[in-house]
């Protein structure tokens, strides 16, 4: 396994890795080495877009409201309608204009009936009690009182109307099409009723689920999943696309996740590779693999057996066979011999142990790059404790030199890199595993421990002591460093999306979309 | 209100829950068949559907019954209106028993049933089968 290269022998040997980026030379050549432009390309480069980041615009709420309403405004004018009614219809069609336009023009009646919409002058919803009135909800016949009804002419008393909404907004989380109480009538319930019938902060919730229904209907917004942000994503790329783009966006709150799937930053992993790993990460699956990679069955009942001393002559405990360890076949073909198998050339038993040999070489492949995800993982955290340290630091650092606050900012830029840094080499580990094995994926491997042997060093860089004297040279190593780490990082990440883009990587599963 | 035909209250003491015979109706498959039916009423009932399920020994063999009692029909889930009754649910319950045509479980019933909350409503259910 080339990847298994990746050992603590690399990390030793830092002495030829001091080479490589020190000189100016070195780290010339290994932007050329991994099929990279030269360095003055690079310049022009970065006004450029990178071939792994994607196109989109953050959208406050303010946005996402307007958005909405001049989106009823266009239609209310085309087909003649009022708001509410133009609002009620776009949601029927997911916010689709043209569908909706189109559809109407056809068949005006039928996809009113759809959207529940009664086309007529718009009427206060708050109606008299006819004569003889019983609200079918709580059967209250008083002649008296607040009562309301839609264009369809079903009327209810207005406390039974009141809690009635309160169950679909607040209980139920309805918004999209709040149906009038009658069993079997389709109208929906417009906002002029609702307004009408429940208190304001019920109102509240309910325009809030709006907002929330148009972002959930729309294929090109998302809600930025930071806690307490309030603002969508949004990005045009088309969802079939997620295959072959990792779509990862950052909020204007500062919050980089993945558009396509909603976790937390994956570069360069696609989403659908990063579901089927974190399911085989959660799953029993590998527990089933370490059972028979560590066990053997027996040979007449498949007990499941873990040999923890003793000879090779077994005797099954619950069926009483009595067996050799070492080649599997039935102990009375053996004699004498307990200590040494003579029959391990049999046919028969070879079988049972090739078949134990793959399970075992199989395990080993997936702790492999399970050990090395989850250790960036830990060290992510480890990483948030060395930024309170690092902290500390930049005050020491002001203290005890002449270094002002802005030039001791190099530590959290720092610490930030290698932060970012650390989360896309744990998923070039789940990205690396379901990678087949051939040329390609030896020089992603190249790529992947130059980042890792980077990140590696200027880790160990942020937790040396500070010396007073030793505080410029430390920031001119720690700045080196940092700039050499991201542009380690860019290198893994510009060639996996040009690869993932140009169909290069080969994997030895399928995976898909979302 | 008096009980439909085919229909008889057992208890009906309790606020929350509610237990009725309901007989197979005549000239159906059901013919002279008696069932179980509970009736559990939540505090915002009839602004949310009960729970309606079949008790006792006699669960009717319908396709869309299941055999721990959790019947599939939307009224009782999604398209509950709050105007609906424990009579009107009756009714429909008899006219779903009437109209099926042969007896049997739903396809997916031993997964189901293992796998079941105690309370049908709970569950996701797919309303694809208008017919019975």
């Amino acid at each position: 396994m080339s990847s298994g290269s990746l050992s603590d022998d690399d990390f030793a040997g830092s002495s030829d890795f001091d080479e490589e980026y020190d000189s100016d030379d070195g780290s010339d050549m290994e932007y050329e080495q991994a099929g990279d432009v030269g360095f003055s390309d690079m310049i022009t480069e970065k006004q450029r877009k990178k071939a792994y980041e994607v196109d989109f615009s953050v959208m406050p709420l303010a946005d996402i409201l307007s958005a909405q309403s001049s989106a009823s405004n266009h239609v209310a004018g085309i087909l003649g309608v009022t708001l509410d009614q133009a609002a009620t219809l776009l949601r029927a069609f997911k916010w689709n204009k043209e569908r909706l336009v189109e559809r109407y023009m056809d068949n005006p009646q039928e996809i009113l009936d759809q959207a529940g919409v009664v086309l007529e002058e718009d009427v206060s919803p708050v109606v008299k009690r006819p004569k003889g009135f019983v609200c079918m909800i709580c059967f209250d016949d008083s002649s008296s009182g607040p009562a309301l009804a839609l264009r369809c002419h079903h009327v209810f008393c207005q406390p039974c109307y009141e809690h009635y909404l309160t169950q679909k907004i607040v209980e139920e989380g309805e918004s999209r099409k709040i149906l009038c109480p009658e069993s079997g009538c389709n109208v929906v319930v417009n906002e002029q009723t609702i307004k009408k019938a429940v208190p304001q902060a019920v109102l509240d919730k309910y325009r809030k689920l709006q907002d929330r229904a148009y972002v959930a209907d729309l294929d090109i917004l998302r809600w930025c999943p930071a806690p307490n942000c309030e603002n969508a994503i949004e990005c045009r790329l088309p969802y079939s696309s997620f295959t072959s783009i990792v779509p990862t966006v950052m909020c204007s709150c500062g919050y980089k996740f993945c558009f396509g799937c909603g976790l937390g930053d994956h570069q360069p992993a696609p989403c659908g590779l990063v579901k089927m790993w974190q399911k085989k990460c959660a799953d029993d699956s590998e527990t089933a693999n370490w059972i028979s990679a560590h066990t053997k069955e027996c040979g007449k009942c498949q007990s499941t057996i873990e040999k923890n001393g003793g000879c090779n002559h077994m005797t099954c405990r619950k069926c009483k066979y009595e067996f050799c360890w070492v080649c599997m076949g039935p102990w009375s073909e053996h004699g004498t011999s307990w200590y040494n198998c003579n029959r391990f050339e049999e046919s028969s038993s070879t079988d049972a142990r090739d078949q134990q040999a793959k399970s075992r070489a199989s395990l080993e492949r997936y702790l492999h790059y399970y050990n090395r995800f989850a250790n960036h993982e830990h060290s992510a955290k480890l990483d948030r404790d060395l930024y309170t340290k690092t902290e500390k630091k930049m005050e020491e650092m002001q203290r005890t030199s002449d270094l002002s606050w802005i030039e001791v900012q190099f530590l959290k830029k720092a610490v930030d890199v290698l932060t970012s840094c650390r989360m896309t080499l744990r998923w070039t580990y789940a990205f690396a595993f379901y990678l087949a094995k051939n040329n390609i994926t030896e020089l992603f491997e190249d790529n992947q421990r130059d980042l890792e042997v980077a990140v590696e060093a200027l880790s160990e860089l942020l937790e040396k002591p500070i010396e007073r004297e030793k505080i410029a040279e430390l920031r001119q190593q720690v700045l080196d460093k940092t700039v050499y780490v991201g542009s380690r990082r860019e290198v893994v990440l510009e060639d996996t999306a040009k690869g993932l883009a140009e169909g290069r990587w080969e994997f030895f599963t399928e995976f898909a979309k979302v | 209100m008096n009980p439909p035909a085919g229909v008889d209250i057992i208890d009906a003491n309790d606020f929350k829950v509610w237990k009725l015979g309901l007989a197979g109706a005549p000239a159906t498959l059901y013919e002279g068949e008696k069932f179980q039916l509970e009736f559990n009423f939540g505090p915002n009932y009839p602004l949310e559907s009960p729970q309606v399920l079949f008790v006792g020994d006699n669960v009717p063999i319908h396709p869309h019954i299941y055999s721990n009692g959790h019947i599939c029909l939307d009224v009782l889930y999604n398209h509950w209106s709050p105007v609906q009754t424990v009579a009107s649910i009756c009714l429909s319950l008899q006219s779903m028993l009437s109209s099926c045509t042969s007896k049997e479980r739903p396809p997916d019933n031993a997964t189901y049933v293992k796998t079941a909350r105690s309370n049908p409503k709970h569950t996701a259910w797919a309303f694809h089968d208008d017919t019975v």
